[in-house]
This record gives C-alpha cells, structure tokens and sequence, in this order.
C-alpha cells in the first residue's frame, strides 16, 4: 500500500498525493463491493426465481444461456432482463412531478448501497470501520423509505399513494422492533462497531454465537427486516393483487428496476447484519482445522446466502398479511417481546460474576 | 388451557413452521413443468386446432358449398361463396376462416354432412402481418392434403362414439 501511496505521490506532487491517493483508494474499495454486490442483486433475482419455482414444482427460468453452452442454461436470464430494462422508454406520468419522480429511485438506492461502508467481511475488510457502525446501519436503512415515500406522492396517482402511505407506517412500526432487536446485540457486545460485534461471538464454536442468547431477537430481528424490505408476506405496499404495484406502479424501464435494486440490495444487507449481529459474522461455525482454514469472507458469504434464502422460502410458502395484521405483529407482539428481553438480558449481566462463570453462561458474558 | 396452547402454538411459529416444512419439501420434489418445444402433452384425436379441407381419395374436394357450417359459426368465421361448376356440381370459390374470429368450437366440423372442413391437430401455426392470419381455400387445401393421414385416423378413431 505504502508502495502505491509513493506512486502517487511521485505522479501529483506531494501535496496532492496524498489526497489523490486517498480518494482513488475509497473510490476503488466502492466499485470493489458495489460492483460484486450488483451483480449478486442480479443473480439474487434469478435464484428466486429458481427457488420459488421448485416450490411449485415448476423448474423456473431455463433458457437463456451464455454462448449457447448447455449446462449454464438460464443462468443468463438477469443479464437479459438488465439489458431488457435499460433499452425500456422510462414514462413520466403527465401529472407527476418529474424531478421527485426521478428523485425516488435514486433515494431508495443509495442508502441501501450507502450502508454497505460499514460492513466488515473479515478483521481487516471493512471500507469504513467507524465506531458508530450500527447507528450509522438503522440510519441508513431508515432512510430508504424516503424514496417509497417521494415515489408515491411524486407518482400523482392513488394506487401509488397508497402503496406508500402503507409502506411508511410499516417501516416505522417495524423499525421500533428493530432497533430493540439491535440493543440487545449492543448490549451483549458492548459496542457500537459491527466489526467488535462480530469479536464478541468469537469462541470455541457456534455456541457463542449471539444466536443462542438471542434467539427471539434474532427472530425479531429477521421477521422486521422481511417487514422493512417490504417483502412477502409483509409486501402489502406492494401488494400486486390490490393496489397493482404499490408505489412503483408508474415506474417504468430502468426507474423501476433501480426499485428493484434497491429491495434486492436491501435483502442482501438484512441477511448480511443478521449473520454479523447473530451468526457470527466472518467466523466458522468451529474452530478447528478444517473450517479454520476457510477464508472468513466465504462464511460470511455463506451465511447471508442462508439467510437469504429464508427470504425466498418465506415468499413462497405465506400468503401476504392482512394490514392491521401486519401493525398488530409488529406493535403488539415484537415490541413487547425485544422490551421484556432487553430487561432480561440487563438481569443477566448483572449477575454475580460467579454464577456467570457457570457453564452456559460464561459463553456470552464475560 | 385452550387458550394457553394456542397461545403457544403461535408464540413458536408452530403453524408457519408447518408450513415451510410443505414447500421445503417440495423443493426437492420431482418438478412437472413439460420443457414444451422438445415435450409435448398428449393430444386427443378430438382436438380442435388449425382448420382443414380434405379431398377423397380421388382428388376431389369434399366441400359441397352448402354453408352450413357458415351458418353455425357462433362468432362468424366463415365466408363462403359458391358458384355452379361445368360438370353441374355446386362448388365453392372462395372458402375464408378467420382464424383471428375462430373460436375452435368445432361446430363446423359438427354440422359439415361430408366432413370436408375438419379440425387438425395443429397448433403451431403463426401470422406475421395482418391478414395472415385469414386462411383462404387453398390454404385450407393445402394443410387438408397435408395432414390427410393424421385427419383420417383421427376421425377413425372416434367414428365409434358418433
């Protein structure tokens, strides 16, 4: 690295150098994750496809391929879609306003690409490793609904409207139970940076992971962030059999995919802190040889793939909430469960250091 | 205690369990989509597809001209005119189907007395411009000599049942 900063250095002077080097070395750590995560937003939309497809017993997207070779038969299907959505007029609606309405899309992207900074993939790999990691995540994922919010008023049209009035309250209510869920986890971890959280969990095995103490807000937490995705069954802002699209139904072409992206990239970061704050992030699930030896990076890409696909399975296995369901869910239930555990938890930690010394318990408070 | 068990049956998310047991299960589950350009479903002689005019053996065209079919057509397909020829037979000149107005009842076929127009078990077939899509006789003709072979089996085989 010193060896690339001297390059620098030599080519724009040493008072720009450093500077220059800087933001050409942020600039690279961004495309290196938004570049790799894009495409696993592209390829998230085909293995749902797939998933939901073998569920109904139906075999799912088959056919389009890469240089005719056979056995990568449908695995061009979002390459196709992508170039299908670029080359597709985007309409603006007479009565929209047009600067909201193309305002929308951009707001509902950045944030969910934005809150990658602070997701470390191994001790070393994380582009911003602040200290106020997990503030800066509920900010950002709270963000997103702006652009729901802006898109349906923009739209001028009620289906829209309503789509994201719907989705606004449902953000708000699920995002309370969220960041009790998220207390919890700070509580065990005592800090606020994802990257101690996750060595926190470090242990002998999966036992020490946050799941096991944890497990109703683990729970809490998944079912929320399903909710904040607006995600099926909780996707009555979308709500395709009664209000059409929801909030995007005036969206066309490339506009709504950028929608799209954003509700992918959205789910691959719910299942990527749900591994950080619950399963451990980066590390193996033992810690003995052969699964020591893997590169932390591919048990946490394992991990959000598993949780990923608890995304896809609950889409395929519920039918969507009903509205005052999905308020009762999240007001009634979760966020009395994460209090009463949140007091729980206090009770715990305040124990006598000898009886946390006691088996199960010296595993996750120390 | 009614309570206090469903209480719990829901707390544990015993019923959504359940029933991601069902899909997970079919997940694994042999799949019966039908890859259908290199699989195809079974065909019923009976089936209604593309239209046909067959001949007899001889070459003769079966048609007559007595428009019955024209009058039974429910969404009025068909448009025949019919003109004496020099041999003294009532014959047709002009045998249109609008495949676009068809509706595949099979109610021509059904009032036909010499069971010249019938239906195929054709399917595949397109138009690319306006007006393809209006089968005149001698296309009719043509998809008649065609498939005479499959015509006439199929009619066989259903011959008991009429």
């Amino acid at each position: 690295m010193d060896h690339t900063q001297q390059l620098f250095e030599q080519m724009f002077g040493a008072e720009w150098g450093t500077t220059v080097y800087i933001v050409a070395k942020n600039l690279f750590y961004i495309f290196a994750i938004v570049v790799p995560l894009l495409l696993a937003v592209a390829y998230l939309t085909f293995a749902e496809r797939k998933i939901i497809a073998y569920m109904q017993i139906r075999v799912g997207p088959n056919r389009v391929t890469f240089f005719g070779i056979p056995w990568l038969r449908g695995w061009g299907q979002p390459i196709a879609d992508a170039v299908k959505a670029i080359m597709k007029e985007i309409i603006i609606p007479t009565g929209a306003n047009k600067f909201l309405f193309l305002l929308a899309p951009i707001l509902t992207i950045a944030p969910a690409l934005a809150a990658w900074a602070v997701v470390p993939f191994s001790p070393e790999l994380v582009l911003a490793d602040i200290n106020a990691g997990l503030l800066y995540i509920l900010a950002m994922t709270s963000l997103g609904v702006y652009g729901v919010i802006i898109a349906g008023w923009a739209s001028n049209s009620k289906y829209a409207f309503l789509g994201s009035m719907r989705s606004a309250a449902q953000v708000v209510s699920y995002e309370l139970a969220m960041g009790f869920a998220l207390v919890c986890v700070l509580m065990m971890s005592e800090s606020l940076n994802l990257g101690d959280i996750v060595k926190g969990q470090q242990g002998d095995s999966l036992l020490n992971w946050y799941l096991i103490p944890l497990f109703p807000m683990f729970l809490v937490y998944f079912i929320s962030g399903v909710a904040e995705t607006n995600r099926a069954p909780f996707d009555v802002a979308e709500g395709e059999s009664e209000i059409v699209a929801g909030f995007h139904v005036d969206y066309s072409g490339m506009a709504f995919t950028v929608f799209f992206l954003a509700e992918y990239a959205n789910m691959i970061l719910v299942a990527t802190l749900t591994s950080i704050m619950f399963l451990g992030g980066w590390l193996p699930p033992v810690n003995i040889a052969p699964f020591t030896l893997i590169p932390g990076v591919v048990w946490l890409l394992l991990k959000i793939a598993f949780m990923l696909f608890f995304f896809l399975w609950f889409r395929a296995t519920f039918p969507r909430y009903r509205y005052d369901q999905i308020m009762r869910l999240g007001w009634k239930i979760f966020i009395p469960i994460t209090l009463v555990w949140i007091v729980l938890l206090g009770a715990l930690m305040q124990l006598p250091e000898s009886i946390k010394a006691l088996f199960p318990l010296n595993l996750w408070f120390n | 205690m009614e309570r206090i068990k469903h209480f719990f049956k829901s707390f544990l998310l015993f019923e959504l369990l359940k029933g991601m047991k069902v899909t997970g299960r079919y997940l694994f589950a042999p799949k019966i989509t039908v890859h259908y350009p290199e699989e195809k479903t079974p065909q019923s002689p009976r089936f209604r597809g593309l239209h046909a005019l067959r001949r007899y053996p001889n070459g003769e065209e079966r048609c007559i001209a007595c428009k019955l079919c024209e009058a039974v057509c429910p969404a009025l397909a068909i448009t025949i005119e019919s003109e004496q020829r020099e041999d003294g037979t009532r014959r047709t000149t002009r045998y249109d189907i609008d495949m676009i107005k068809c509706i595949f009842c099979g109610f021509c076929e059904e009032a036909c007395p010499v069971d010249a127009i019938v239906e195929t078990r054709v399917l595949e077939y397109h138009g690319e411009v306006r007006g393809d899509l209006t089968y005149t006789k001698e296309m009719l003709l043509a998809v008649g000599d065609r498939y005479e072979e499959q015509i006439a089996k199929d009619r066989e085989a259903d011959a008991p049942y009429r």
